[in-house]
């Protein structure tokens, strides 16, 4: 195998990570209620500008970055639980797809007319360049974002299988009423999980902001990248994500490369219906 | 809405009409609209231009003393062939969608009853846009699409100030041909182009006329301009490592491109970028450090104190908050300047009479925003006397270095990136 393809597939893998963090959070939203948050990608969004701004105001790289985003964008998703979420629930289905919906265009245009519609990219010296190991070159800011991508992920899953704030949440996700009859208040495991949710996709933006650049719509095209690596790996698990959000960073590099940049989607598309077609509920989705 | 609320909202929009034009006997406004991409991916393109219109349109309309002493409109008091008539702007956004762009159209005549339209930057919505305005008659000005299809359709209601790709592959070729003989490597060169519209058709004229003129295109990848990585691409040239690469590409693809390369560690010898997202200031702000060097093309050079360039760039500057006009926003700026010129001259707002005017343009190049020789329409409606000039990045902007008689800096070679 060619040393350049070996590279090809290193950067898929980093890249994945990442899709990996930031679809995780959308799938904890929907394990723990049924809801699909269509404001996602605007949370991203939110976490790449808080990065920007944490950078210009006060200079600071991802190590300032990262908590401030983290306990920005889960405030945000609490305070979106408890002013929207909480009440459209109640309603029919179409009202929670369209709530969401809503907030994703209010976040968006609300960044258009504070922040216009300039990119913004971070400067190079935020996470200094890029170095090279056994001839393989790496770059910087995506081995952080991919490195910590993985980490994150995997601490929310082992938050939610191991803990017993984590069986908490789950037995609000199995069934509401049984777990309130157990003494557990679900409106606070539903909070907590739009918290969490929030903090890590906050994390996932600061981290894309290193290398994408950063502008109003930047939500867009990630909050499909995080559709489809949710339903690929299975609504609802975060170690689903992990490996869907791997497979499709991987096989879009290499489609990328070795077909052509504009069959990449095609590629990564095709296997997505495959893998519905066969298992309708994702790669570790409970059918 | 009840027809009692209508007539009140009439009646009020009257009297603020009356109120802004300051007299019982005032004209009624000319409405021109102006489509651009306000949102999406190009926005920050579109909103400068949109502010560049918008100097044009205050300049026509309240004045400018100096530029009152250069140009027969900027004397304010509006459009003298109208009897005074101000010109009114309405912005409509194409989302940096083709179909949006052409919905927009539509409201803007059907709705609005504009009496010709400006836009859209993008080639491929420029292209649905311009459909809707041949089809009801509506002059449609482009001001910066280059995509050279857009002129061969056969409409009679289109017009074009900018070169188009024709123009400045020849200028790449002929600059490519020189530093050749200079002694620079220019054996393999590759293309890599976004895959709309304006990327196809600039990379397949410049390997049309560059195969003519004997230089080697050896490798194309086309893209999409939404990617979210394009690492792999990077690899491909590094792998082929050609002595040219040709970026035709948009704003957010043209920074992941630049980041991408200095992470991956490659360059070639000489990089050369149509214009579009390297020029934006956008990208130049934030990249120009890691594109030292790089070769584009640009239509704007700002000019020697006291010259239209100048002034408006004075306006511009102070209406954004230091931006300096460039070469989209000048191209946006020149295609305004020629519409109200030609709405003067038609003395109406019948749409078939200013087009009668745009076609019987002829416009000096001290007229001029942008660099161009002057605007004269051919049949097809693209302004024969535009040209451009090629230009380099040196120390965060970009100088003229070519043709030779309108440079302002010599050109510095290899490539030095970051």
């Amino acid at each position: 195998m060619s040393i350049t393809l070996v590279q090809v597939i290193v950067g898929g893998l980093l890249l994945g990570a990442v899709y990996a963090l930031f679809s995780s959070g959308l799938t904890l939203i929907w394990g723990m209620m049924n809801v699909v948050n269509f404001a996602h990608g605007d949370f991203v969004m939110l976490g790449m500008y808080t990065a920007v701004v944490v950078w210009t105001a006060l200079g600071g790289g991802p190590w300032a970055s990262v908590p401030i985003a983290a306990i920005l964008i889960a405030t945000l998703g609490v305070l979106s639980y408890f002013l929207l979420v909480r009440h459209i629930m109640k309603g029919p289905m179409l009202a929670q797809i369209l709530g969401t919906f809503g907030l994703a265009l209010f976040l968006r245009y609300a960044t258009f007319w504070f922040f216009g519609a300039n990119f913004h990219s971070l400067p190079d010296t935020v996470v200094g360049g890029s170095f090279e190991l056994w001839t393989i070159r790496f770059e910087g800011s995506r081995v952080l974002a991919g490195g910590m991508g993985l980490a994150i992920t995997l601490a929310l899953h082992l938050i939610l299988t191991r803990t017993a704030i984590g069986s908490r949440m789950l037995a609000v996700s199995e069934d509401a009423t049984a777990a309130q009859l157990m003494g557990i208040r679900p409106q606070h495991m539903q909070a907590l999980a739009w918290g969490m949710a929030g903090a890590a996709t906050g994390i996932a933006g600061t981290l894309i902001a290193m290398f994408f650049p950063t502008s109003p719509t930047a939500g867009e095209g990630l909050a499909i990248l995080a559709f489809v690596t949710v339903s690929f790996g299975g609504f609802g698990s975060v170690l689903g994500a992990l490996v869907a959000g791997l497979i499709i960073g991987v096989v879009e590099s290499l489609s990328s490369y070795l077909v052509g940049p504009v069959y990449k989607d095609v590629i990564v598309y095709v296997l997505f219906v495959l893998v519905l077609w066969f298992r309708p509920q994702g790669l570790m989705g409970k059918a | 809405m009840t027809t009692a609320t209508r007539r009140a909202l009439t009646a009020g929009a009257a009297l603020l009409m009356l109120g802004l034009t300051g007299g019982a006997f005032a004209q009624q406004p000319v409405k021109i609209g102006v489509i651009y991409p306000l949102s999406g991916n190009s926005a920050s393109a579109g909103n400068y231009s949109k502010m560049a219109i918008e100097v044009g349109a205050d300049v026509v309309n309240n004045g400018d003393p100096e530029l009152g002493k250069i140009m027969p409109l900027a004397k304010g008091g509006g459009l003298p062939g109208l009897k005074g008539a101000k010109v009114q702007l309405i912005f409509a956004d194409n989302q940096g969608t083709p179909a949006a762009g052409q919905n927009q159209a539509l409201r803007l005549i059907s709705e609005e009853k504009v009496v010709a339209l400006i836009g859209a930057y993008q080639s491929g919505i420029t292209l649905t846009a311009s459909a809707i305005s041949e089809r009801h008659g509506i002059p449609f000005l482009t001001a910066e699409s280059v995509a050279s299809n857009l002129t061969e359709r056969g409409f009679k209601w289109f017009f074009r100030t900018t070169p188009v790709a024709v123009d400045f592959a020849r200028a790449y070729s002929l600059f490519l041909k020189e530093q050749k003989a200079a002694g620079q490597k220019t054996n393999n060169i590759a293309i890599v182009h976004e895959n709309t519209e304006y990327g196809n058709s600039v990379a397949s004229v410049i390997a049309e006329v560059f195969a003519k003129d004997g230089l080697n295109v050896s490798q194309k990848i086309a893209y999409s301009a939404n990617s979210s990585d394009v690492q792999p691409q990077v690899l491909q040239l590094k792998e082929k490592n050609p002595d040219v690469v040709i970026f035709i590409s948009y704003t957010s693809d043209a920074i992941l491109y630049t980041k991408t390369m200095k992470e991956l560690n490659w360059k070639p010898a000489i990089m050369i970028a149509d214009d579009a997202g390297f020029n934006d200031p956008s990208f130049v702000k934030s990249m120009a450090p890691l594109v030292e060097g790089l070769i584009s093309r640009s239509a704007y050079a700002a000019g020697k104190p006291g010259t239209v360039p100048a002034l408006f760039n004075a306006l511009y500057k102070k209406k954004t908050n230091g931006d300096d006009l460039d070469d989209v926003s000048a191209r946006g700026l020149q295609g305004f300047l020629v519409m109200a010129d030609a709405i003067n001259r038609a003395g109406s707002t019948d749409p078939a009479k200013i087009r009668d005017a745009l076609m019987a343009t002829d416009l000096k190049a001290d007229q001029m925003v942008t660099g161009y020789d002057g605007v004269k329409f051919d049949a097809k409606g693209q302004n024969v006397l535009a040209s451009s000039l090629v230009t380099q990045m040196r120390g965060g902007q970009y100088l003229g270095i070519w043709p030779k008689a309108r440079a302002t800096a010599d050109v510095i070679l290899p490539y030095k990136g970051w």
